[in-house]
């Protein structure tokens, strides 16, 4: 696994408090690990600190589950 | 309308709600506060003559001329302290500002201990929350302030607001619950404790629900909390080498208010309601009176005619006499304004004074604004069901002489059947609830 998706993965398991097995590429925040709403806000905003990015709304809006996140990091970083 | 009318119509308002209306009684109390968790451990700690102030810990208090309050301890529960986690998961805890934990932990233990557990749809949407607070998310605000001003306000947590939100504590209550009633908060300053449980008593009265979980919560034991009370010149500055005897309600070196942390929450039920379904009772709510000084943002007037007139309009409301009531919770804060409060109590009871027995509990638990008035209607009920009258701890020398027995320093044995308890609060806001034993 990409140091990406391990930074990924350990700000999701702090923010939503959830089990480190829990969290698959496949898992989504909502419908998998107890996320709401505000939630995913707070998780887009972790992932911008902690990478240096800036994710935009609509492009925040498409991130829902852990492997979009890391996709989209990943991208960011290769640009 | 001259005076006397309307004084006549206030008693025939009384008089037609007594005539039909329902009795409120209350069935499960929690506590957390400055003497540790759980209702039994603080009282006892409280009739003991403990005091639960202490040099502030929270933060480093060394810049500012007040330097204690009394915070909640933490540590196990089986030392009667609180230990966080095992009341709010950890991944919610920073989603709330530390007077929603507090009004949490209360709640949840003044529910447990009513075992009220509504599993009908109907039931739930017959219970409801009224918890409220002084202040609010003061130092969620704080923190959020210094985000916006380094430039980081796309940073900002989304749940900054409702972390800060004064009515969040019912809001979380009752998601906790699934308690659908009436959802509503309090916010009146120091006198916030008694108007939730006074208003959500008559709630219960008028139909709207059968059981309230009503108080109030507090956690203002913040740089920007305690800084602020000092520029108000509200707060004690002199005992911070010896913080238990700062707290010294009608003592003549008394300088100031000490401020205390917490939250105290009630489930208020509907009489024939508890009593159907086999409900322990520990007292019933059977006055609540308000006034208004029209005076002064936070100095009461001369005579403290609007303390005076809360109190009568809960004796008015109960359709008691000021024989029928054996103890006063004071507010007394340890301020000025003790002796102006001790006087409308004198020109009140007249005569009746000579046997009351009135104490201020503040001088143990610090000043829970919000908090407080929620906090002293339990202390109120437990002095009617132990026989038992808290001390004033502190009391050395009373900067005015008195016929009302002030319980200085240790507890009193003494028959108590029916209690009052006052908070006022900044902005000029009184109230006044009658409690007794069923």
């Amino acid at each position: 696994m990409s140091e990406i998706a391990d930074k990924v993965k350990k700000i999701v398991v702090e923010h939503l408090g959830v089990e480190e097995s829990k969290v698959t590429p496949e898992a989504s925040f909502i419908d998998d690990l107890g996320a709401d709403s505000l939630d995913t806000v707070e998780l887009v905003m972790a992932f911008e600190e902690a990478f240096n990015v800036e994710i935009p709304e609509d492009a925040a809006e498409k991130i829902t589950t852990v492997k979009d996140a890391i996709d989209y990091i990943e991208k960011q970083k290769v640009a | 309308m001259d005076v006397s009318n309307r004084e006549r119509a206030g008693l025939l308002l009384s008089a037609g709600l007594n005539s039909e209306r329902r009795r409120v009684v209350v069935t499960g109390m929690g506590i957390v506060g400055p003497l540790g968790l759980g209702v039994e451990n603080v009282w006892s700690r409280l009739t003991a003559g403990e005091s639960g102030i202490g040099r502030i810990t929270q933060f480093d208090p060394s810049d500012l001329p007040a330097q204690i309050a009394g915070e909640v301890p933490q540590g196990p529960t089986s030392e009667g302290k609180l230990t966080l986690e095992e009341w709010v998961p950890v991944k919610d805890q920073r989603k709330m500002d530390r007077f929603i934990h507090m009004g949490l932990v209360a709640a949840t233990e003044a529910v447990e201990d009513s075992g009220w557990k509504p599993q009908s749809e109907e039931d739930k949407c017959r219970t409801g929350v009224m918890i409220g607070s002084g202040i609010g998310g003061l130092q969620t605000i704080y923190d959020a302030s210094i985000t916006v001003h380094e430039g980081r306000a796309r940073r900002l947590s989304p749940f900054f607001i409702p972390s800060a939100l004064i009515n969040l504590v019912s809001g979380h209550v009752s998601i906790k619950y699934g308690f659908q009633g009436p959802n509503h908060s309090v916010v009146t300053a120091c006198a916030t404790g008694v108007h939730a449980i006074g208003d959500a008593a008559r709630l219960i009265m008028f139909g709207d629900a059968d059981v309230m979980v009503a108080g109030g919560a507090e956690a203002t034991v913040c740089p920007l909390g305690i800084a602020g009370f000092c520029s108000a010149r509200a707060l004690s500055t002199g005992f911070n080498e010896t913080p238990q005897t700062a707290s010294r309600p009608w003592d003549k070196d008394r300088d100031g208010f000490v401020m205390g942390e917490g939250s105290g929450v009630v489930v208020l039920e509907e009489y024939e309601h508890a009593k159907a379904r086999g409900a322990k009772i520990y007292g019933e709510i059977i006055g609540y009176g308000m006034s208004g000084d029209a005076y002064h943002i936070t100095a009461p007037a001369e005579g403290h005619y609007g303390a005076y007139r809360a109190m009568r309009a809960a004796l008015q409301s109960a359709g008691l006499n000021t024989s029928d009531i054996q103890y006063v919770n004071a507010h007394g804060t340890s301020t000025m304004a003790d002796d102006m409060e001790l006087e409308a109590v004198e020109r009140l009871f007249g005569d009746d004074a000579r046997t009351l027995a009135m104490s201020s509990t503040k001088s143990a638990t610090g000043h829970l604004l919000g908090a407080a008035g929620a906090v002293e209607a339990i202390f109120s009920i437990l002095a009617i069901r132990d026989n038992v009258a808290p001390p004033t701890l502190n009391l050395d020398n009373p900067s005015r002489e008195s016929v009302i027995d002030r319980v200085a320093h240790t507890a009193q044995q003494r028959q108590i059947n029916v209690a009052l308890s006052n908070s006022f609060g900044f902005g000029g806001t009184n109230a006044s609830l009658i409690v007794r034993g069923v």
